[in-house]
């Protein structure tokens, strides 16, 4: 009964391109932890509203749960994966996090490390309201936030630093 | 010597993989096999008239459709029921699928095993269940009405219980006064961001069932399995490797996708996965917090509590399985702080048609902590007395520890509080919000805003046994690899156990790898939440740290020709006390700890048999010792150690709008000696965070018929940044006695005063009681118009 019609789809992520075959219906965040294998970006909630799954399209934060992998073909995908290289330095965001204890449990992480991305990468001087506006759209559990604005504001200054 | 690590703000290990999305979550797991889609209820009360799965057969990529009928062996009967407790005269749990009836919307009916989990809901579509609904009971008003939820439970009632310290009657009726009050509190979850999940896969070859599992307690988890698909033990292995938040939802188990992923995966021969989606997450895990109580306090001219009588309702939903654990917190910690010479509480736990009710971090304290401190609040108001100075008034003093409260706690032993200091918990935290200049600055109060303040103090029963245990190994290598039962979800053990650890041994922290819930590295254990992984396994740790050492130290000292008291451990390096230049690397003590026939290595020659070494008068593993340097240290204690803190919230609420804003949050926290005040200091801005949540935002919304109206993020209000304030925090260490290290626990703390606090500070605002949480806009605002009323 009913077998399903299934695409070639053209996938650039972290800067490598992929070929995968999967129906239309495949959702991106499915796309990336089945067929590609990058399980870093994280399902939390398949609505749309936890944030969990937020990766980069052409710079921009986007739900992955929301978005066909059929409707970013040939897109440029930023992952957690690809913020550093495998054992190498890590991107700034990724060492304020760390610094200033930003996650816990690390399921939400993900998500708002390419948020923090986003931002810091656009304007490494934000404000506490940019800040708030940059993550409000991402839940986490477990930190009270308290400590992943602290890692926003310390990712941006270590951005500063290293251009002076 | 060794740079010290307890007591360090060290940089968490667990974090390079989390932030490289390199963590392994349940999900994470395998790509190739089945997932297991479940059909749920849509009735909270319905009898099963009939199911169709035919037509889900025929969809391409289906495995298998199971209905209860289909179900083998042991998974006929109903899950187990986790703590049983004599009071619980009446305990239900569910079936693996629903058998006859279901009891809440979202009870797991039929399972579909289909190659992913698009296939599993194109199937799930094309089944047919025919229902005959009834009358659904819901809310604590419906418990103890005629309806029933279980039609062999009179009255709805699960349990009833009574426990009595003095003489409350007679207290209350010499009392020169007595009042009354009514309080409750609504519904929430622990909402972890990743779900429950499991994947299990058979090993046909090697006869193993593979169980990567998000939960709180994978030894359990391992024994739950076994027993029910009556295999043995030994083919089981369960593991948590990393999980997504647990919040003590995740400490239930075993969940009916536990056993059918299991069973799946032995009987179909391919790994086997369940995902939760977030609607089921709020519809078939657990929520807890409903509970209604009414009081009867009686107090002198000075604010004295003379006795306290509470009488409260719990509303347990359609099932137990986890029995009486978070009404008797409630019972046993309402106290807190404070002299109770007489006290009684009594509790009726009720059936509804609803989602069980299984404790979420804090676990039945903030009802606890709310009861209480209301009542203190209303007794300052009643005799006009500052609100901190009639708390001072009451509290167990410093010289009176250990204090015994006369209860049974719910580890069953008794509930003695084993050191605190709440007078200055109290001094503190009113130092730091300054409440003394608090009428000051609500003079300045902008138009349109009304300001208030609120104090609240708690007491927190925490590590509780009966136990865990710890395995400590030094590799020939130079690693120092630790092992506990318990599983982590975020805590940071992986850090603070390397930290006891590399101070116990003598080993740089950076030498040092913690492995937690994974039963094939350690067997026994009990599991993560009541705030007792760092005392638990954090002592555990010690003790088979010291024992490694020890054994270290005796192995040294026939290598170096040196009395075994002369030696000490220095840098991962065995030595003359002073004198580094006699001294043996602890990985080559490592190596002549296990006497080996066949080398591996240059280092490993010195333990082989030709090698010269040793007495040729003695076996070459003396009778009572063991080969390898390691060993297991334990942990009982004979009974839980209690934390404490107090909480301080400056709030400003809208006139117009009725919204409360934090101004400020304060807490002072005590969980004895710390062990990495970062995680500690993280731990507590959660707690808050998911208190402000219960207090301000979140509720079950359940309608008159049962259905879950917020089953999604979009409806369930929890908090984003723009809702969460900075928590400003300071500590007290006033070290346990009970356990070698001097901790307690930290994990729950920051919730529990949340509700109370806030109640308190916006009743100081508005100037009418609040007696009911979580507190919204809307209810404000109805409140306001209410008591504008009454005043007119």
């Amino acid at each position: 009964m009913n077998t399903e019609e299934s695409y070639e789809i053209r996938l650039k992520v972290n800067g490598k391109t992929q070929q995968i075959t999967a129906p239309a219906r495949r959702l991106l965040s499915d796309a990336l932890r089945g067929e590609l294998g990058l399980t870093g970006t994280h399902v939390g909630c398949e609505h749309g509203v936890c944030g969990c799954c937020t990766v980069l399209v052409d710079g921009a934060p986007v739900r992955s749960c929301l978005t066909f992998a059929v409707a970013v073909q040939d897109r440029e995908i930023r992952t957690v994966e690809g913020l550093a290289a495998d054992g190498g330095e890590l991107h700034p965001v990724q060492e304020a996090f760390k610094e200033c204890h930003g996650l816990q449990c690390g399921f939400c992480t993900p998500g708002f490390l390419m948020t923090a991305c986003a931002l810091i990468e656009q304007n490494d001087d934000p404000t506490e309201e940019e800040i708030t506006e940059a993550i409000a759209g991402n839940l986490c559990r477990c930190t009270g936030y308290q400590n992943i604005r602290a890692a926003v504001r310390y990712a941006a200054e270590i951005v500063r630093s290293d251009k002076t | 010597m060794t740079t010290q690590s307890f007591g360090k703000a060290i940089r968490r290990t667990e974090d390079d993989r989390l932030i490289r999305g390199h963590g392994s979550f349940t999900d994470d797991a395998g790509s190739a096999g089945l997932s297991l889609t479940m059909i749920r209820s849509p009735y909270a009360n319905a009898r099963i008239l009939s199911i169709d799965v035919s037509e889900a057969w025929d969809v391409e990529g289906v495995q298998a459709v199971l209905t209860y009928n289909d179900l083998p062996g042991r998974l006929v009967e109903p899950l187990p029921l986790l703590i049983p407790h004599p009071s619980l005269v009446a305990p239900r749990t569910q079936y693996i699928l629903a058998k006859e009836h279901v009891r809440y919307v979202g009870e797991a009916v039929v399972a579909i095993f289909a190659t992913d989990r698009y296939v599993g809901e194109d199937a799930a579509e094309r089944v047919i269940v025919e229902y005959e609904p009834r009358e659904a009971v819901v809310g604590i008003d419906a418990a103890l009405g005629p309806n029933l939820v279980h039609d062999d439970v009179p009255g709805n009632v699960a349990a009833d219980h009574v426990e009595h310290v003095g003489n409350v009657d007679q207290a209350l009726v010499g009392a020169p006064h007595v009042l009354e009050l009514d309080l409750d509190m609504e519904r929430s979850m622990g909402s972890s961001l990743e779900g429950r999940a499991s994947h299990a896969t058979w090993d046909r070859h090697s006869r193993k069932l593979r169980i990567q599992n998000a939960t709180q307690t994978p030894t359990s988890v391992r024994f739950a399995v076994a027993n029910i698909l009556e295999i043995p033990d030994e083919q089981v292995e369960v593991f948590a490797i990393d999980v997504g938040g647990g919040f003590g939802t995740k400490v239930i188990h075993p969940w009916p996708e536990d056993i059918l992923t299991a069973w799946g995966a032995i009987e179909y021969e391919r790994p086997v996965k369940f995902t939760e989606d977030r609607v089921e997450h709020f519809i078939s895990s657990s929520h807890e917090r409903a509970q209604r109580h009414q009081i009867k306090v009686g107090f002198d001219d000075e604010g004295r509590i003379l006795g306290l009588d509470v009488d409260f309702v719990h509303d347990n939903g359609a099932y137990t399985p986890y029995g009486m654990i978070a009404p008797l917190i409630t019972a046993t910690q309402l106290p807190g702080p404070y002299k109770l010479p007489n006290y009684r509480v009594r509790f009726r736990s009720v059936y509804t048609n609803t989602v069980q009710v299984t404790p979420y971090r804090g676990a039945a304290r903030p009802h606890a902590v709310f009861s209480m401190e209301r009542t203190i609040d209303r007794i300052a108001a009643f005799l006009d007395i500052d609100r901190a100075e009639l708390r001072r008034r009451n509290f167990i003093q410093p010289d009176e520890f250990p204090y015994d409260l006369g209860m049974i706690f719910q580890d069953g032993r008794p509930a003695i509080y084993d050191s605190g200091n709440y007078p200055e918990l109290l001094e503190k935290v009113l130092a730091m919000i300054d409440w003394d200049g608090f009428p000051e600055r609500r003079s300045q109060t902008p138009s349109g805003r009304r300001r208030g303040i609120g104090v609240a103090c708690y007491v927190e029963g925490t590590g509780l046994g009966p136990y865990e245990g710890g395995h400590v190994r030094v590799e020939t290598g130079g690693k120092v690899q630790v092992s506990t039962g318990l599983a982590s979800s975020g805590q940071g053990h992986h850090t603070v156990f390397a930290q006891i650890v590399a101070d116990e041994l003598g080993v740089p922290f950076e030498d040092v790898e913690v492995v937690t819930g994974d039963t094939r590295r350690f067997q026994y254990a009990v599991g993560t939440f009541a705030s007792r992984a760092a005392v638990m396994s954090g002592n555990a740790v010690a003790e088979a740290a010291r024992l490694v050492k020890e054994k270290a130290i005796q192995i040294a000292a026939e290598a170096l020709e040196a009395n075994p008291d002369d030696l000490e451990i220095v840098d991962a390096q065995v030595q003359v006390k002073g004198t580094p230049a006699r001294g043996i690397p602890l990985a080559q003590v490592a190596v002549l700890a296990n006497p080996l026939r066949y080398s591996f290595s240059e280092a490993a020659r010195a333990a082989t048999q030709f090698a010269g070494a040793g007495d040729l008068d003695e076996p070459p593993i003396k009778p009572g010792e063991d080969p390898g340097l390691e060993a297991a240290g334990w942990y009982s204690p004979v009974r839980s150690t209690f934390a404490s803190g107090a909480h301080a919230v400056e709030v400003e609420v809208d006139t117009a709008t009725s919204e409360v804003e934090i101004l400020r949050y304060c807490v002072v926290h005590d969980c004895g000696r710390l062990i990495n005040p970062l995680i500690v200091e993280g731990q507590i801005h959660g707690g808050v965070a998911q208190g402000i949540a219960g207090a301000l935002y979140e509720k079950m919304a359940y309608d008159e018929d049962g259905n879950l109206q917020n089953a999604s993020f979009m409806d369930f209000l929890m908090p984003y940044c723009t809702e969460i304030p900075e928590v400003e925090i300071d500590h007290l260490e006033t070290p346990s006695p009970l356990n070698p290290l001097g901790i307690k626990g930290a994990g729950e703390a920051g919730v529990i005063p949340v509700s109370a606090v806030i109640a308190a500070a916006v009743e100081d605002a508005e100037g009418f009681q609040i007696n009911h949480m979580p507190l919204f806009p809307s209810e404000l605002h109805e409140m306001r118009l209410m008591n504008a009323e009454v005043s007119e």
